[in-house]
């Protein structure tokens, strides 16, 4: 059977492969894409690995730490692919870093973290399968769902 | 050692250090009962913080630095002072760190002491922060647990009342992780132990949970009683509803069993009938006064020579 892509190459970007279905629109949401940013988005794709995965490719954009560290909580199965001139020059999975430091809001409304003091978030992460983590300041726990929408 | 350490949290303590803690405290209770006041904190200041009323911690934090012959610096009332102004507490622990030699901080929001402690390079003591933790309270109820029973292991503890918003609970049931007790957690079905600290315990801790305090009553050595924090409640509609929903009266005390004991953080609204507090199980009371040893302890511990 002849294969076709269903999304096309890019030259110059990012792919984020192997999301879990459904939630590329989650990982497109915490990015900064500029106006040069093309983006393809495939989402319930088949995939060898998983059953249904979704993709996204960003022309000309190449993702900073902070935005791996998020992709790594909404996402951890993502792999991510650096294309150079439609070559994959670097290929790796996202990590999920230890510590989470300011780029996920307590759910606890009462967490001084919340209160416009000149501090960071700062969170544990407590189990990696199911994802929960847990604040150092007010030890409350967030499971998947609840760092998806504080994110 | 807890020299220059902050008390944030009872978990910053080892099993060592709050045993040093009842010794020392045990030697400050010597000093108290001669009358004796020592002077090994004639240099010191210690700054007191209270973003929420407080009658018993503040005054015996107070009474604790004068007895060891130190000084005391307080903030007026928090709607008076320069918060009210919009002042960060970071900046507030800033300058307070500059002014004085130790900090104990109460605030309403949780975290807010592990907030003040980055910030600050002189030591913190938490005297609560919201529904967080309240370690020197766990202190002063563990050692009170000791003096009264001789030993906190082989007892049953049965603690009722709002385990949810309650934070001597939470901050006590953290600490008894370390010795071999039975615990009865008894309270209306909406205010049961939040899941967050139940998960933390639930593997390490004997747990009973519980809305009939009847059935534990006779088998209970320490029963530990809270009150309803009205000022947590958002609905005061539900607050309404719950105030009064269990009360212990002579009744109660009659079915416990000989050399069994009620303690209680304080203030109680309704939740024990007076006529109890004559009874020989009623250490609420006493249980307050060893605030003052124990916080001396702390003190002396943390910012002595």
């Amino acid at each position: 059977m002849e294969k076709t892509l269903k999304i096309s190459k890019i030259k110059d970007g990012t792919v984020i492969d192997h999301i879990p279905a459904g939630n590329a629109l989650k990982v497109l949401d915490i990015l900064n894409i500029y106006e040069n940013n093309s983006i393809s988005i495939g989402i319930r794709v088949l995939s060898n690995k998983i059953e249904y995965k979704d993709v996204i490719k960003i022309e000309n954009r190449f993702l900073e730490k902070i935005e791996l560290d998020k992709i790594s909580l909404i996402a951890p199965s993502a792999t991510i692919s650096i294309i150079k001139n439609y070559v994959i020059i670097e290929k790796f999975r996202v990590d999920m870093p230890d510590k989470i430091r300011g780029i996920l809001k307590c759910i606890n409304q009462n967490c001084i973290t919340n209160s416009g003091e000149p501090v960071k978030s700062e969170f544990n992460i407590i189990s990696k399968e199911p994802l929960i983590v847990k604040c150092i300041y007010c030890k409350r726990e967030m499971n998947s769902d609840e760092i998806i929408k504080n994110i | 050692m807890l020299k220059n350490r902050s008390l944030v949290s009872i978990s910053d303590l080892s099993e060592d250090d709050v045993n040093n803690v009842f010794l020392k405290a045990d030697e400050m209770l010597g000093y108290i009962n001669n009358s004796k006041k020592i002077n090994i904190m004639n240099s010191k200041i210690l700054a007191t913080l209270f973003y929420e009323p407080s009658t018993r911690t503040r005054l015996s934090f107070e009474s604790a630095m004068h007895r060891l012959g130190g000084s005391v610096i307080s903030m007026a009332d928090s709607k008076t002072a320069s918060v009210s102004k919009g002042e960060t507490l970071a900046d507030t622990i800033r300058i307070v760190e500059s002014y004085s030699d130790i900090i104990v901080i109460r605030h309403p929001l949780e975290g807010a002491a592990l907030l003040a402690s980055k910030f600050s390079s002189k030591p913190i003591i938490n005297a609560g922060d919201g529904s967080g933790e309240h370690p020197t309270q766990t202190l002063v109820d563990l050692y009170t647990i000791r003096k009264e029973l001789g030993d906190i292991n082989d007892k049953t503890i049965t603690i009722i009342g709002d385990l949810k918003y309650g934070r001597t609970v939470h901050s006590l049931l953290m600490a008894l992780i370390r010795y071999n007790v039975k615990i009865n957690l008894i309270s209306p079905e909406n205010l049961r132990l939040p899941d967050y600290v139940y998960n933390e315990l639930k593997n390490k801790l004997n747990i009973t949970i519980s809305s009939n305090l009847e059935k534990y009553i006779d088998s209970t050595d320490v029963l530990y009683v809270t009150r309803i924090q009205k000022e947590r409640f958002t609905d005061k509609n539900e607050y309404s509803k719950l105030i009064g929903s269990y009360k212990i009266t002579l009744k109660e005390v009659d079915k416990m069993k000989d050399n069994s004991i009620i303690m209680h953080p304080l203030p109680r609204i309704d939740e024990i009938s007076p006529k109890v507090d004559i009874t020989d199980k009623a250490k609420y009371f006493k249980q307050a006064s060893y605030g003052i040893p124990i916080r001396m302890a702390l003190i002396s511990m943390i910012v002595g020579d």
